[in-house]
């Protein structure tokens, strides 16, 4: 039995003999010569760290292509302009439009429209997620749910939000929740499906491996299964973003509240005011506040690509 | 020597009727404790299968299969390690699925990480490790589980030769010093016999024991020892014979 010999003789004498290992010493001089070998390999296999370069050259380095590529946008407007192809009243200059948008940010009554707009644009998100994750874990986990719904969802998916709006009127009047009917049923499908294509997608080694470490039920889906789902979830979120912030666009354009100033209504009435000038500014609000959004969601999805190692850096 | 795995008249089969695949027909084997075990066959011989079906993770379908409610642990070709955790929240999930506590846990994950020579490397994740560092973390993850056989499902199948030589070294020390119990399938005859106390080589479709070798060269031994080789050479040839058998 090992356990006889207590001394460091004993570990090297019995270095070729398996069982006359005692765990408290060991031979040293082969075991560094191992140890060694096994971090050489290691040095060797991961290669140097890489220089990632200066905070504010990376930062120049992603933002000069978007610059240049809005000041073509501008250039190509203004050109367009000076061919006097539409008159000025109709397609005003980029100037005109950047002096309304910049008196526009200064008033207070604008900033209000925004804050209507994005309360509904996360209220309805947020709901869209709870339900469409609800839905989502629902269908993947029970498979008569999943014959019956899955390819509704991706119906669903399919279905321009604008086809909505005469029935969501006719439940809810003109009010919130005809909106806020049209921005969930846009969305939620995506969230829903984000979640089931991950949960589906689950590597089967994972799951084994999961299996012997003795997961089960809820354990399971905590550490395993809901992690595992992650990317594809935050994919479904981002997807599901863009729907909604379309859904709402269209609604606040169709379903004017009475005593509501929200951006789409500042649109529809520069629009019934033939202000062309106002109506350009809109367009650059609401794609700003989309970019921004997805700005948002793209650092999320980044970081979480990077944390996994799925992106090539 | 106990017994801790044993592996009585055991057939594995898939489907029924006329599409029925005999993957294991009446395989008998026992493992005793602290052994080293290797499961040798060509392609179609279900030695995956009986890792498997000794890991819980399917139901055989005759004999008896025994492993006294001991804990097994597995590991594969790929690490298999979750991307969402560093190199030490790997191993300590299965302590954490144990209900140890979090002291404890970081601690003990510590060791382990140690003990694969990787004590420095816990921050990191998975991806920032080569192909061979993170079978290594498999090991330490395999090790927190505190299993009383480690099944191994040729575990260094997808590395280079130089690195698969070093883990061999690496797997021999670990397998001494934690006093394991190794079940280890591969097609690397040599392979097989630098590592195992047994070889035992399996036929195919359907799988049976053809013959369990006793490997008793001195330890550590070298892949590429003349005593390593000649018994691999004859080894092959009882494997080439039994491939050979199966041409049309």
């Amino acid at each position: 039995m090992p356990t006889e010999f207590p001394s460091a003789r004993a570990g090297l004498e019995g270095a070729f003999q398996p069982d006359a290992f005692p765990i408290v010493e060991k031979p040293k001089d082969p075991d560094l010569a191992a140890a060694d070998r096994v971090s050489g390999l290691d040095s060797l296999e991961l290669g140097p760290e890489k220089e990632k370069g200066r905070l504010g050259k990376r930062i120049w380095a992603s933002t000069w292509p978007k610059l240049l590529a809005i000041a073509i946008v501008i250039g190509v407007w203004q050109l367009v302009y000076l061919s006097e192809w539409r008159p000025a009243y109709v397609l005003p200059a980029p100037v005109d439009v950047f002096a309304e948008l910049g008196s526009l940010l200064t008033e207070a009554k604008f900033w209000d429209g925004v804050r209507l707009t994005m309360t509904r644009a996360v209220t309805g998100f947020a709901l869209a997620v709870a339900i469409g994750t609800v839905i989502g874990a629902a269908v993947s986990r029970f498979t008569p749910l999943r014959a019956a719904i899955g390819s509704l969802i991706t119906g669903l998916q399919t279905m321009p939000s604008i086809m909505w709006f005469p029935l969501a009127i006719l439940l809810f009047q003109l009010g919130e929740e005809a909106i806020l009917f049209v921005v969930v049923i846009g969305a939620a499908p995506s969230v829903a499906n984000g979640l089931i294509s991950g949960i589906d997608y689950v590597p089967r080694t994972w799951l084994r491996v999961g299996q012997v470490m003795g997961m089960k039920g809820l354990a399971k889906y905590r550490h395993l299964i809901l992690p595992a789902s992650l990317p594809s979830f935050v994919s479904g979120l981002k997807q599901g973003w863009a729907f909604s912030w379309r859904s709402l666009m269209a609604g606040e354009l169709l379903v004017i509240v009475p005593g509501t100033i929200s951006i789409g209504v500042r649109m529809q009435t520069a629009r019934d005011l033939n202000d062309a000038v106002a109506v350009l500014a809109y367009i650059i609000v609401v794609l700003v506040i989309g970019i921004l959004v997805d700005q948002f969601f793209n650092a999320a999805d980044g970081r979480l690509r990077k944390r996994w190692g799925l992106t090539g850096s | 020597m106990s017994t801790v795995v044993r592996i009585d008249d055991v057939s594995k089969q898939y489907g029924s009727g006329s599409n029925a695949l005999l993957a294991l027909d009446h395989v008998s084997l026992a493992v005793d404790k602290g052994e080293f075990v290797c499961l040798l066959g060509a392609s179609g011989c279900g030695k995956s299968t009986l890792l498997s079906l000794v890991a819980g993770l399917d139901e055989i379908t005759g004999g008896t299969l025994d492993i006294g409610g001991r804990h097994v642990a597995l590991m594969f070709q790929e690490a298999a390690l979750f991307p969402w955790l560093s190199v030490a929240g790997n191993v300590e999930l299965p302590l954490k699925l144990q209900g140890v506590g979090r002291a404890e846990r970081k601690q003990r994950a510590l060791e382990l990480l140690e003990i694969v020579r990787l004590g420095g490397f816990g921050d990191k994740r998975p991806h920032e490790l080569s192909g061979g560092m993170r079978q290594r973390v498999a090991l330490a993850r395999a090790l927190a589980q505190n299993a009383d056989v480690l099944l191994m499902d040729e575990p260094f199948g997808a590395l280079d030769a130089m690195t698969r030589d070093i883990l061999h070294d690496e797997l021999e020390r670990i397998w001494r010093e934690q006093e394991l119990t190794v079940l280890f399938v591969t097609h690397n005859v040599r392979e097989a016999v630098r590592l195992g106390d047994r070889v035992i080589l399996l036929s195919s479709r359907p799988g049976r024991v053809i013959e369990d070798f006793k490997i008793d060269h001195p330890r550590p031994r070298r892949i590429d020892s003349p005593e390593v080789s000649g018994q691999a050479a004859e080894i092959t040839d009882r494997l080439r014979a039994e491939v050979a058998r199966h041409a049309n």
